[in-house]
């Protein structure tokens, strides 16, 4: 049984660690090098996204958030080496378990906030109806 | 950590990290540092919600569309994207054991980084010189506290990574640099991803309106 816990526990792979089948100096110069280009060009897309008129402007956030996401999974990919193999799922399981943790803390903050701020908003009118009697 | 980790199961991992006792502690390690890592994205997450909450609330002064230079932000974005390229590049000459290019491409990776922090250095420094510090408004005190932890940890990695280049230099290559090399790198990818979130939400989606 411990035998089996130890086999299991060898084939894991340490977070940033290098992938076996990515073993030598060009493969791993290689998977760099397209990291770098493709977040370069991510980059570029998202600044030019602001400048051109192309897009509808209330659709620029979205394709603003669209490309940062992509540029943060090219960066979890090819600069932390993190992919779906069976020897990263513990990596990839405490990833996912942040992810929804961000999540929870930045949306339940700008939904709990936008709903106060309403009502604010309407006690703020309810107030000027009193001062004006 | 002294569990008898014996030769059950060589695998490609064992084969390159020498014995199995020491494959596993820089798993153990790796591991610990990345859940330091995501739990400093939950703080991040904290300051992003709190400026997303607040962008608007300026009290009369300037908004993020007044404030910020995006030919700025472009360079310290360009500058922050190449040291974790560099970064990798030093992993790899960590990884065959070249003392030379170790420290050049650490070198690079570190005068990148001080690229960015000055840069970022003289933002903050013009802000505040034109009276929109953190005191300004809510929109600015969210503004100074998310940049500025962004940029406290590229101070602190910073002198992380100058420390390692002094250890690579002087004790040579053993598994406990080599692991701390490992969590350095993880940090400092770790910090781009942060700042992609940053010049997308504050800066680019600021001056979108």
């Amino acid at each position: 049984m411990s035998a089996e816990k130890e086999t299991e526990w060898q084939g894991q792979l340490a977070p940033g660690d290098e992938l076996p089948e990515d073993s030598g100096l060009s493969a791993g110069v290689r998977g760099y090098v397209i990291g770098l280009v493709v977040s370069l060009l991510l980059t570029a897309a998202s600044f030019l996204v602001l400048h051109d008129t192309f897009l509808w402007k209330p659709g620029i956030p979205v394709a603003l958030g669209v490309l940062a996401v992509a540029q943060m999974g090219i960066h979890l990919v090819f600069f932390l080496h993190l992919n779906t193999g069976p020897d990263n799922t513990n990596n990839i399981l405490a990833l996912a378990f942040g992810v929804l943790i961000v999540a929870i803390v930045v949306s339940g903050s700008l939904w709990i906030m936008s709903h106060l701020n309403h009502n604010m908003m309407l006690m703020e009118r309810v107030m000027d109806l009193h001062q004006q009697r | 950590m002294s569990v008898a980790a014996t030769s059950h199961g060589a695998r490609s991992v064992d084969a390159r990290h020498g014995t199995d006792e020491l494959a596993h502690k820089r798993i153990v390690v790796g591991y610990g540092f990345w859940v330091f890592l995501l739990s400093d994205f939950i703080m991040f997450a904290g300051f992003f919600a709190a400026y997303a909450v607040l962008k608007d609330a300026t009290a009369g002064g300037p908004g993020a569309r007044e404030l910020f230079d995006i030919g700025n932000v472009a360079v310290e974005t360009l500058c922050l994207l190449l040291s974790s390229f560099t970064c990798g590049m030093a992993a790899l000459a960590v990884s065959v054991r070249s003392r030379i290019w170790t420290q050049v491409w650490l070198l690079a990776t570190g005068l990148l980084g001080l690229a960015f922090f000055a840069l970022e250095m003289r933002e903050f420094h013009e802000l505040i010189e034109a009276g929109n510090g953190p005191q300004r408004s809510a929109f600015l005190s969210a503004f100074f506290t998310l940049v500025g932890c962004h940029g406290a940890h590229i101070a602190v990695g910073g002198l992380w990574l100058g420390t390692m280049m002094a250890q690579f230099w002087f004790k040579g290559f053993n598994e406990t640099l080599i692991r701390r090399f490992l969590c350095f790198s993880l940090f400092w990818h770790a910090l781009d991803i942060v700042w992609v979130a940053i010049f997308t939400i504050v800066y680019l989606m600021g001056a979108a309106g």
